[in-house]
């Protein structure tokens, strides 16, 4: 997924002399995960800057530098360190172009590794998507696997509407199925593990169904996505699972067509659960869904805690809450 | 000695009903100060920002390195800006007492700050202001009629309603949309002359905070930015002595000067006398070429006094001396650029009489026109469907179907 995301950086640059890439560590060193490996020896120091550790700086001079007609990608190291940005992008980048009636606007993408499973201790493994995704005006985008992660991100940096790009960096390497025992798999047998090498996009705002099934719709997206496929080879029950991929703006007739075929739901996130974007979607899944429900969504996610270093796998909603999750909903009603 | 630790809390020099007191203020005689070459580097220049560069003497004649030698026209037209920004902000205030405008801020004072340095920037130049920088607006060719209607959220509003009164914007002006969330544009005008850095251009950029934003961490971004990548940028901070009711000793501590801010960055400081307009003008210009040279940021001070009550929703008397600006040693703008011009001979009381009974009628003539496109209380009304457009470049479907929604509501469906 690392080289997918450091493609679809290369490919956009080479055809757009205005998209520009700024964060700390991204230019000679290539990134802390290497997502921008090698393309300041390849577009130059002007195009790739390494920028100094303030990401409210960052994330102000790249709203700057939008306005002037460029097309930043600002990298927020980890999403735990995007808080000194906050103000600008809620303030500033969420709401120029609403506020200047489209005189103003910048398309600035902001990438940032999320989510934990990588012994990071609690400020290096949050998932902060449901704090943006309250605010009017960004786009907010989570990719499951490398393919996607390419056409996303492409999309994200065309996309003349800031988007906030999450990286969940526990599948940079390989898909993830929720149990740290097993030995790490890489993304080579994953049918989305292949990447073209050229231009393509996967739109912004649309859902994907990553496994067909009949009997339970699992919303989720990121990491858990791998979850809750493994959860649903264990269980046996029949899920259909649908990746958000846009968690703003959101896909909702896909969610809907799901979940009145099966009339069961069970919502999952790695965030934790109160206030989180999951309730959004169980909100919204019983409005349009709620005569064809059988039974009460469900939610999986992260306990209301930091997300504590010692105990990463008994925070980090795996295999046997997933499957748990799964049981209680085919259990009821 | 001291043997304990002690908190300072910083405190004004004057309350209500007590004797205004400037004496905190470090002045130098106008045309004391040198004018280095716009190369000259940072460390060799330390002085100007603790001095302050003055052109106007209390005589009215323009003194030293820093006169920017303005022919009649040019201080004309500098008079006649500053004249209209106040006019338009006596009257705005007036119609906000009366209920007819719901906020509005003047920039009384400090008309100087935003007309010189204005004129001394390029139209391509790009503008990134406070809330206290309308002259800027009108000097870069926003209509006075254009200014009402955003005061008045009416239909012909540029903001269509989604602002406060006096958050204007101007895209062919180039003059950036006010935010207000205090000092966000600092960061912003560093990364927009970066870019245009980096495209080759010769643009530079221009922001504006008052003494209490340069506490917020976006001035100290801005500012670290600018010096690392040496951003073609003017960075000014207007230290009109009152952030509301916080005195600028809250937000300096009483040690250093604003235009100091810089140095230990390597940014070079200049303390401008912000009440005189050929001092401003100069040193912009200066800032300006030292920018355009490749030379990098400059930190402007400009030392002013702000006139007026922070805004409608404030009121002054109950922190500070009712008569304070009265004693202020920097006097009023407007009335020593008239006396200058007086002692040149190239102005009149008279003159300057008629002139600000044209800028009355010009600004009535204005007003009469802006409510025809609606007000407070009568229409035209904006279509409150609008409110839902430039959220996203395209409307997303949950957009679409809330406004519809809203609509229904509306119609009482």
């Amino acid at each position: 997924m690392i080289e997918a995301i450091r493609s679809a950086h290369d490919i956009v640059m080479d055809r757009d002399p205005s998209v520009v890439v700024l964060g700390e560590d991204v230019g000679y060193f290539g990134g802390v995960f290497r997502c921008t490996d090698g393309l300041q020896r390849t577009y130059g120091e002007h195009r790739v800057i390494d920028a100094p550790i303030a990401e409210g700086g960052i994330s102000g001079a790249a709203i700057g530098m939008g306005v002037n007609g460029l097309r930043p990608i600002a990298e927020i190291q980890f999403a735990d360190y995007i808080y000194p940005g906050f103000d600008q992008i809620v303030s500033e980048l969420a709401r120029l172009r609403y506020r200047s009636c489209g005189d103003f606007f910048s398309p600035v993408t902001i990438r940032t590794p999320c989510g934990g499973g990588i012994r990071g201790g609690q400020t290096h493994s949050q998932s902060p998507e449901g704090i943006f995704t309250h605010v009017s005006g960004i786009k907010v985008v989570m990719p499951s696997n490398p393919y996607d992660a390419k056409g996303l991100l492409i999309s994200s940096i065309e996309s003349d509407d800031p988007v906030i790009f999450f990286e969940p960096k526990r599948i940079y390497n390989g898909p993830f199925d929720g149990d740290p025992e097993k030995p790490a798999v890489s993304w080579n047998s994953h049918p989305k593990g292949e990447v073209p090498e050229g231009h393509y996009t996967v739109p912004l705002g649309q859902a994907d169904i990553a496994r067909e099934g009949e009997d339970l719709t699992i919303v989720t997206y990121g990491t858990l996505v791998h979850v809750a496929i493994a959860a649903a080879k264990e269980t046996g029950v029949d899920c259909e699972i649908i990746d958000v991929r846009t968690m703003a703006p959101l896909d909702v007739a896909t969610l809907a067509e799901s979940v009145k075929k099966t009339g069961r739901c069970l919502v999952a996130h790695e965030a934790t659960r109160f206030g989180g974007y999951g309730a959004e979607l169980a909100a919204t899944i019983q409005k349009e869904c709620f005569y064809h429900l059988e039974a009460p969504i469900s939610r999986v996610a992260g306990w209301d805690t930091p997300y504590p270093h010692a105990f990463e796998w008994q925070y980090f909603p795996g295999l046997k809450r997933m499957s748990a999750g799964i049981r209680r909903v085919m259990e009821a009603g | 000695m001291i043997t304990k630790s002690r908190l300072q809390i910083p405190r004004p020099t004057a309350r209500p009903g007590e004797e205004p007191d400037f004496s905190y203020l470090d002045l130098s005689p106008a045309g004391s100060v040198d004018k280095p070459s716009t190369d000259a580097r940072t460390r060799d220049i330390q002085h100007l920002s603790s001095g302050l560069i003055r052109v106007l003497d209390d005589d009215h004649t323009a003194k030293g390195q820093w006169n920017p030698n303005l022919d009649t026209t040019e201080l004309q037209v500098g008079l006649r800006w500053m004249l209209l920004n106040r006019v338009f902000d006596e009257r705005m205030w007036q119609i906000q007492r009366q209920g007819r405008i719901s906020f509005y801020m003047q920039a009384l004072g400090e008309e100087a700050i935003s007309i010189a340095q204005g004129m001394a920037l390029r139209p391509g130049d790009m503008c990134f202001p406070s809330y206290r920088n309308q002259g800027l607006y009108m000097y870069r060719g926003v209509s006075l009629v254009d200014m009402m209607c955003q005061c008045l959220s009416n239909t012909q509003d540029m903001c269509q309603g989604r602002q406060l009164p006096i958050m204007y914007q101007s895209k062919s002006g180039n003059v950036f949309s006010v935010s207000g969330n205090l000092g966000t544009q600092y960061p912003h005008a560093v990364g927009w002359a970066m870019a245009s850095a980096i495209k080759g251009e010769d643009h530079i950029a221009a922001s504006w905070v008052g003494d209490g934003t340069t506490s917020e961490a976006d001035f100290h971004h801005a500012l670290t930015f600018a010096a690392i990548y040496q951003s073609p940028v003017i960075l000014n901070v207007v230290n009109n002595q009152w952030a509301i009711s916080t005195f600028q000793g809250t937000a300096a501590g009483q040690r250093r000067a604003f235009a100091a801010r810089g140095l230990g960055l390597g940014i070079p400081g200049l303390r401008v006398d912000g009440n005189d307009f050929l001092a401003i003008y100069s040193a912009t210009l200066w800032a300006a070429d030292r920018a355009r040279r490749g030379g990098g940021p400059t930190l402007i001070e400009l030392v002013t006094y702000r006139g007026g009550a922070h805004s409608t929703s404030d009121d002054p008397t109950k922190y500070r001396p009712k008569d304070e600006w009265a004693s202020f040693p920097l006097g009023d703008p407007i009335e020593r650029l008239k006396q200058h011009m007086i002692s040149e001979g190239h102005w009149s009381e008279a003159k300057h009489e008629k002139l600000i009974e044209e800028l009355r009628v010009e600004v009535t003539t204005a007003w009469k026109k802006a409510q025809k496109y609606g007000t407070m209380t009568e229409g035209p009304w904006l279509d409150p469907g609008t409110m839902f457009d430039d959220v996203y470049a395209e409307m997303p479907q949950n957009l679409e179907s809330q406004r519809r929604r809203m609509l229904e509501i509306e119609r009482g469906e």
